[in-house]
């Protein structure tokens, strides 16, 4: 069974249980907490607490300060897929009302706001860029308890918080191949003829990116 | 049962089936695996945080001044979303269900000689996939392919060069990989496959003349 922990892990390594810290607990005094925060502080953890009012309460407020952050960034994220601003500008509207819509399904001990609104943005760009269905995996079964602890929930988003500034912190070459294949804007042999790098040593510059975020995450754990 | 798992996906298929790159027919057998696979699903999980962090740090787009209003309009036209799903029951994971059209019992098979039947999925071009059923015992037709092959077996297990795979286990062979498939006595042998240019099983005829002429 998969364990909250497992989810947060960067490709296989095991992670161990980290204690909450005094970060952790003043940060799960702030998720408790009433504030929503729209728009100016990336922390991801004041996201996730956004997003719970949304699931949990329909809050509005917080919904509008979601949509100012990342409805910005969901549209370029689908212009970059080769979308025009139009269009773009009509499937991050869809991408967002999905995000209201499917609130019920957003657990935080599972993923950041980030890589939730991610994947719906990516499944939107697929049906609607590529006219292709997308085959999902089934969800896990949590069983009755369906409340994960509020310690991992924060575990899990300063684990996602340290990925951002180990991706930040990449050579830029590698960085940017990263993001390209995240982008969906071409594929590594378009990538190929584009740059005139052979299509070996793109694949070993994204393994070698790959290599330092797990380097990154093991040492900063 | 995940715990059996012993042959994963690569690195280089969690990613593209991540970036959404993958054609829809690997993409089916990815899920699968996944829905089957804790180690792949935590691995699968990783990627998508990297997805995250890349949509967190990107330079946003002007939206319209209307843009809010109109999502808003929006979520009230937008069917709700379901419930959580449920996990399937029977031998095929839920994603693996949709494209059947429910269980084992449900699928369309297509006798392909010696015993072994195939029964191929609607997808998007680019890439094919299809159920094998592999008689136990039996070995799967000499087959040619180019291009990457993803094997998910789901039921029985089968051998070959490689080594041993059971339910669970995925086998992943580049361009044309010579490899002759052999199902475990004891029970029937069902696989998800999926070939990036269109599979041809070779017919009886060619299979015979084959080691005469060294076609």
């Amino acid at each position: 069974m998969l364990t909250v922990t497992d989810a947060l892990t960067i490709l296989d390594r095991p992670l161990k249980q980290t204690p909450p810290g005094p970060a952790a607990r003043a940060a799960k005094r702030r998720f408790s907490g009433k504030k929503v925060s729209v728009g100016v502080d990336t922390q991801g953890t004041d996201w996730a607490e956004a997003m719970l009012l949304v699931r949990d309460k329909r809050d509005q407020a917080a919904f509008a300060g979601l949509f100012r952050f990342y409805a910005p960034r969901v549209k370029a994220f689908l212009m970059k897929a080769g979308a025009s601003a139009a269009h773009a500008e009509e499937h991050m509207q869809d991408v967002m009302a999905t995000v209201w819509n499917k609130a019920h399904l957003y657990d935080p001990a599972r993923a950041s706001v980030a890589t939730w609104i991610y994947t719906i943005a990516r499944n939107r760009r697929i049906d609607s860029l590529r006219k292709a269905r997308r085959a999902e995996p089934e969800d896990l079964d949590w069983g009755p308890q369906a409340e994960p602890d509020h310690a991992d929930v924060m575990t899990f988003q300063q684990e996602t918080a340290r990925l951002g500034a180990a991706l930040a912190a990449l050579p830029e070459a590698q960085r940017k191949l990263i993001e390209r294949a995240y982008y969906g804007d071409l594929s590594h042999s378009e990538i190929a003829i584009e740059t005139g790098l052979p299509l070996g040593t793109i694949k070993s510059r994204i393994r070698l990116a790959l290599d330092r975020l797990r380097h990154d995450m093991s040492l900063k754990r | 049962m995940t715990d059996t798992i012993r042959h994963h996906l690569t690195d280089d298929l969690l990613m593209a089936y991540s970036t959404g790159e993958l054609p829809e027919a690997f993409s089916l057998v990815v899920a699968t695996h996944v829905s089957l696979c804790d180690e792949c699903r935590a691995r699968l999980g990783s990627f998508e945080a990297v997805g995250g962090e890349v949509l967190e740090a990107m330079q946003g787009a002007t939206v319209t001044e209307s843009s809010f209003e109109a999502t808003l309009a929006r979520i009230t036209g937008q069917p709700v979303g379901d419930q959580r799903p449920i996990r399937a029951k029977g031998i095929f994971p839920s994603p693996l269900q949709d494209y059947v059209g429910g269980d084992l019992s449900a699928v369309k098979w297509k006798s392909v000689g010696m015993g072994v039947k195939q029964a191929i999925l609607p997808v998007a071009s680019g890439a094919t996939v299809r159920l094998l059923h592999i008689p136990a015992g039996g070995a799967m037709p000499d087959h040619g392919h180019k291009g990457r092959e993803m094997t998910l077996v789901l039921q029985g297990a089968f051998s070959d060069a490689d080594g041993r795979y059971a339910r669970g286990d995925v086998e992943i062979a580049d361009d044309d990989v010579q490899h002759t498939p052999v199902a475990e006595a004891g029970q029937d042998c069902i696989c998800l496959a999926a070939t990036e240019a269109p599979l041809r099983f070779r017919s009886l005829l060619p299979r015979l003349v084959q080691p005469f002429f060294k076609i």
